[in-house]
């Protein structure tokens, strides 16, 4: 069942086209990489489908239903986390993990806390500072937030980027438990293509605003003849996968 | 309108001033500073004679009166702008929050400020000048609401200016109650000013706090026509503000800025 459709997705800024007429849709209990170049559309459109940018045209539905007349109902099932968003760092990190507990409206705050912080083993940090914390532990705190309501659907803006290779596989390794563990649809957007191929169920290509490709990882590595998704990634970004098609 | 959501807005403030010393200064030594400098200048004047009668109630009840204003507009502005600064903007409006739910909350925000203030120069005014904020009993009351609900529309203005403009507009946070300090008529009456520019003070509700505040001292007569008048500049405004607010925002949300602003 798609947890996510998006139909004839447009977005200008003026004259620039960011998005252009994208479709496509995300199936409930998967991780989905949302990929493609810098400047591709990424970004424009998880904002898009989080209600911070509103689209020229096209169609968003999550849950079945649309944002405009549900959006409470939908972002109460729905939550977010980036390593360039930071969460206060003048405020200790339970107090962060509280504010947000309360904003989200979860009944036995102090419960949710403890257990997940038990789960991405940041415990120790609840009395200190957020500011004090190391870009790991940040990561693992973002995501403990991005937990708090139980979202049935998880917006995570590259997670692993500026994480050392130890704690970046120590990230994806929660990635895979939460998905697991928790049953959360996620859809991921990164440019570390290895990342998209062992974690991901499926990858969309978009490139300049369009979608260029869409497919499970290895299959799409099979389709154009190449060793790895990497090689793919460069192939949609420089333009070349259409005289393969051809 | 969720109280848990105002709950988690208000408290996310309120666990700062616990250890910031900025905002502990803002909160009781800047105002401190300020009635001991207008306390010492109006008891001067009354010794020389220069004041005329009630120089202390006057001067000072301004000051306070007018530190609630700026304290209610802070509130606002800057509760926005520390999103801003910490780049929390994103975590809170991908929330379930409604944008009236985070304006309700600054709105809280400054009637705590004011209620922190107050307490604190009332009891300053009347140990070090033996001045009663409240010897003009419940009369105060609805011009210390108006004030706050003025201070909230400036904050909100603040807020909408840097919505649309950017972060870089938030010197009008920083400036705004400075510039429209002459024109409120907070030490001296309407009439004090040239002719020119009146009708700027017409328009302000803090001109006719300040006007209504010297007419108690004066009087002791609860001045109806300066209340009423001021209120309904002031419901003017929250109808005005209001929507130039959520135009601001429809634009920031049409235009992609939210994540210049959260970026």
């Amino acid at each position: 069942m798609a947890i996510l459709e998006v139909k004839n997705l447009v977005k200008k800024f003026g004259d620039f086209t960011a998005v252009d007429n994208l479709s496509f849709d995300v199936e409930e209990g998967t991780i989905t990489g949302l990929l493609g170049p810098n400047g591709a559309g990424k970004t424009t459109t998880i904002q898009m489908l989080l209600d911070l940018i509103i689209p020229t045209s096209g169609t968003i539905k999550l849950f079945g239903k649309d944002m405009k007349n549900n959006r409470e109902e939908i972002l109460n099932k729905v939550n977010f986390s980036s390593p360039y968003v930071a969460l206060p760092g003048n405020l200790k990190v339970w107090e962060n993990l509280y504010t947000f507990g309360r904003l989200y409206g979860i009944k036995n705050i102090q419960s949710k806390i403890d257990e997940l912080t038990e789960y991405f083993n940041i415990k120790e940090f609840l009395p200190k500072l957020t500011s004090s914390l190391s870009t790991g532990q940040l990561t693992r705190l973002n995501l403990a937030k991005s937990l708090l309501n139980d979202p049935a659907l998880l917006f995570l803006d590259e997670p692993t980027a500026s994480l050392d290779p130890d704690i970046a596989d120590r990230t994806r390794s929660l990635l895979k438990k939460i998905q697991k563990d928790k049953k959360v649809t996620i859809l991921y957007t990164t440019h570390n293509m290895a990342e998209v191929e062992e974690i991901c169920d499926r990858a969309i290509f978009i490139h300049q605003g369009k979608l260029k490709d869409d497919g499970v990882p290895a299959e799409l590595v099979k389709k154009y003849g190449r060793d790895d998704l990497n090689d793919v990634f460069l192939m949609i970004a420089r333009g070349e996968t259409e005289k393969v098609e051809s | 309108m969720k109280i848990y959501r105002l709950n988690a807005l208000l408290m996310r403030h309120l666990y700062l001033y616990k250890r910031s010393l900025p905002r502990l200064m803002d909160l009781f030594f800047w105002p401190i500073l300020e009635i001991l400098v207008w306390g010492f200048l109006s008891l001067y004047l009354e010794k020389s004679g220069l004041g005329g009668l009630n120089i202390v109630s006057l001067l000072l009840g301004a000051i306070i009166f007018w530190d609630l204003l700026g304290q209610s507009q802070k509130a606002v502005s800057f509760a926005f702008m520390e999103e801003v600064w910490e780049k929390n903007f994103l975590n809170i409006f991908v929330s379930p929050m409604r944008v009236s739910e985070f304006l309700a909350s600054t709105f809280l925000l400054g009637l705590v400020r004011i209620i922190i203030c107050g307490v604190v120069l009332g009891i300053g005014s009347l140990l070090l000048y033996h001045f009663n904020i409240l010897q003009f009993g419940f009369y105060t009351i609805p011009f210390i609401l108006n004030l706050l609900l003025f201070g909230w529309i400036l904050g909100i203005f603040t807020t909408t200016i840097t919505f649309r403009f950017g972060s870089g507009a938030n010197i009008i946070a920083f400036s705004l109650i400075f510039i429209l300090q002459p024109f409120s008529a907070v030490f001296y009456p309407i009439s004090a000013l040239p002719h020119y520019i009146q009708f700027i003070s017409y328009l302000l509700p803090s001109s006719y706090v300040f006007e209504g505040m010297r007419s108690i001292i004066h009087t002791g007569v609860f001045p109806w026509n300066y209340f009423l008048v001021g209120t309904a500049l002031n419901l003017f405004y929250v109808g005005l503000i209001s929507f130039l607010f959520y135009r601001a925002f429809v634009w920031v949300k049409v235009h992609g800025r939210i994540m210049k602003l959260a970026w």
